[in-house]
């Protein structure tokens, strides 16, 4: 089958003339055909795996069914809302989120651009390097959760073990209010400054070189060339991983779930594990659904955001 | 962030700054930036060395305070027990991994034959509202999935699909064929249209145009998305906490969580259960590693 691709793609000139072309009328309703025929598939399965589900969440956002009493639900319109809206509960686990989103995007955009900086101006071993830093960004938040949750332990953790030695405190990591909130933020940071930091070094070595040898020529400082070549080149390609961990960050559920459980008290309670504790252990599905209805619109919103920037990245 | 926002805005002012004589510079620069480049490589790979190390720990090593960094007898036995139940026999903890390799495989050979022919169409057609439709597709993989599963709970209520591999299979694929669709797009993109204008002069159809000659220069493409793809469902944890319950459904990233549930865990365990299912990911990675950058962005940013 392959081999004779590139007899015949080689010399289309010859060939063209031996068979006279398709009358172009029918072969363009063949193509709509055909463009329905492959897109369609895929568009039905995302119709009932995903806008089917949202749509159904949307109905139920305005009764107060729950997945355990059964029975009809009674039509409440926009009760669930405005007890979600008006919740000084959801306040504070909005304020929660908005600080772990905040300090863990900003920690990594900072660190992985670092590392990205730093990595770039390498001229040996880079590869490796790369490869080195990437691995904590493919592992599970399963196995990245589990296995910080064991560094982090008081008694016996590492990390505990480790400032001991330097003789330092003991830090209650999970267990206290306030450190289990940085704990979170730390435990992603590790794990997804490896994505800025891709992200960064492919913006970095694709600003062209000449730009710093004229640069050097004009006896620019470092510092110069740094915030007026590599930052301004590299910076549409940084807001779009920005954006991109900051829509991940928001939907986190899986670290939270295994490094605290939300706990303790409700300091490492996102929005996400919020919902999830609404709809699964208070079995409150309707309000639930409201919940993640709102949430699903913040979602939307940056969604929409990080296209605008991709879109304009991409027509540059 | 925020900070970084200002600096490229401001740069106007800078050419005030005299050039600062770099006599000093090169080299101490050059040691500097290697050393700290060396402080943060090794505390980025820590972690993952301790996992290693405690895998292979003695459990009475394990827990050791001060903790044991060189010191500790070697032992395969955490990894035995991943793979052999106390009694003999498969342990549960194998039966997850496979029901992850059934899972993860059969999830990401659906969404390659739904999602490579679509991105084909998109790439080649004019569709009406390409770029609409595009961002939908794309906008459904960043629903958060816990708002999703709730309704998807209830839907496979319904049809009889909760606690079924079925059930998985079918979630993974809807959320790796948005993912396929966008990074097979660009892969396509790559192919010059002509080549199959020139076989339809040759009288083949459209359709064995692209079966026959764009397809096979693709195959490199959809290697390195269904990899990915692989390593998504690999990976997935909250559907399959939510929709999945039993032994014999269950897939590994829920399993290996299930072991610090009790009183006690073995931590050794733990270690030795995410080294073995981490490896593979790793290895895969590896073999994408040119298509990095496409992969980790949803096939959104191509460099």
């Amino acid at each position: 089958m392959s081999d004779s691709a590139p007899l015949t793609t080689d010399h289309p000139g010859q060939v063209a003339s031996a068979t006279p072309p398709a009358p172009g009328r029918s072969s363009r309703l063949s193509d709509r055909g055909l463009a329905v025929a492959f897109t369609s598939p895929a568009l039905l399965l995302l119709l009932a795996m995903s806008v089917f589900p949202l749509l159904w969440a949307l109905y139920l956002s305005f009764t107060d069914y729950s997945a355990t009493r059964g029975g009809t639900a009674q039509f409440l319109w926009f009760e669930n809302y405005t007890a979600i809206l008006t919740s000084p509960q959801v306040h504070q686990r909005a304020l929660t989120t908005l600080i772990y989103v905040a300090g863990a995007v900003t920690l990594q955009t900072v660190l992985g651009f670092t590392i990205a900086y730093l990595i770039s101006r390498r001229t040996h071993g880079r590869g490796l390097l790369t490869t080195l830093f990437l691995v904590p960004m493919m592992l599970s938040p399963v196995v990245v959760g589990l296995f910080w949750r064991f560094m982090l332990d008081a008694q016996f953790g590492v990390i505990n073990s480790m400032l001991g030695s330097l003789g330092l405190g003991q830090v209650e990591w999970l267990t206290r209010q306030r450190t289990a909130l940085i704990s979170l933020i730390l435990v992603d940071t590790w794990q997804w400054t490896p994505f800025i930091m891709l992200i960064a070094l492919a913006g970095l070595t694709a600003v062209p070189k000449y730009l710093y040898e004229a640069a050097a020529i004009d006896r620019a400082s470092q510092w110069f060339q740094f915030r007026t070549i590599t930052l301004p080149l590299v910076w549409p390609l940084l807001l779009i991983a920005v954006l991109f961990r900051a829509i991940e960050a928001f939907r986190l559920f899986d670290l939270v779930y295994i490094l605290t459980s939300g706990g303790p008290g409700v300091s490492t309670e996102t929005l996400s594990f919020h919902v999830y504790k609404v709809a699964f252990l208070g079995f409150n599905t309707g309000t639930a659904s409201a919940y993640g209805i709102l949430m699903v619109l913040v979602v939307i919103v940056l969604t929409q955001l990080y296209l605008r920037y991709l879109n304009k990245l991409k027509e540059d | 962030m925020a900070l970084s926002v200002d600096e490229a805005v401001s740069t106007g002012p800078a050419r005030d700054h005299a050039p600062p004589s770099r006599r000093f510079g090169g080299r101490g620069r050059a040691v500097l930036e290697v050393a700290l480049l060396t402080v943060l490589a090794v505390v980025m790979l820590f972690p993952v060395l301790w996992m290693i190390e405690t895998s292979i720990k003695e459990n009475r090593d394990v827990y050791a305070i001060p903790a044991k960094f060189f010191d500790f007898k070697v032992t395969m036995e955490h990894f035995k027990d991943v793979f052999v139940a106390s009694g003999g026999g498969r342990s549960t903890l194998s039966a997850s991994f496979l029901n992850s390799v059934l899972v993860a495989g059969v999830s990401t050979a659906l969404a390659t034959v739904l999602g490579v022919p679509a991105a084909w169409a998109y790439s080649r057609f004019s569709v009406k509202a390409k770029k609409d439709q595009l961002f939908f597709i794309l906008s459904t993989r960043f629903m958060p999935p816990v708002v999703v599963v709730i309704p998807i709970f209830l839907m496979y209520r319904q049809v009889g699909l909760i606690d079924t591999k079925l059930g998985l299979i079918l979630i993974y694929t809807a959320f790796n064929v948005p993912f396929t669709i966008w990074m097979m797009k660009g892969f396509v993109d790559e192919v010059p249209a002509e080549y199959e204008d020139a076989a339809m002069l040759d009288g083949y159809t459209r359709l064995q145009a692209f079966w026959r000659f764009t397809l096979p220069l693709l195959l490199p493409g959809i290697a390195a998305t269904a990899v990915f793809a692989l390593i998504f469902s690999w990976n997935e944890f909250v559907f399959a906490i939510f929709l999945t319950s039993s032994d014999d459904v269950r897939t590994a990233p829920p399993a290996i969580a299930g072991l610090i549930g009790g009183t006690t865990v073995d931590w050794g365990l733990v270690a030795a259960a995410s080294v073995v299912f981490a490896l593979p990911v790793l290895v895969f990675a590896y073999l994408v590693r040119k298509h990095l950058v496409a992969g980790v962005t949803l096939g959104a940013v191509r460099r």
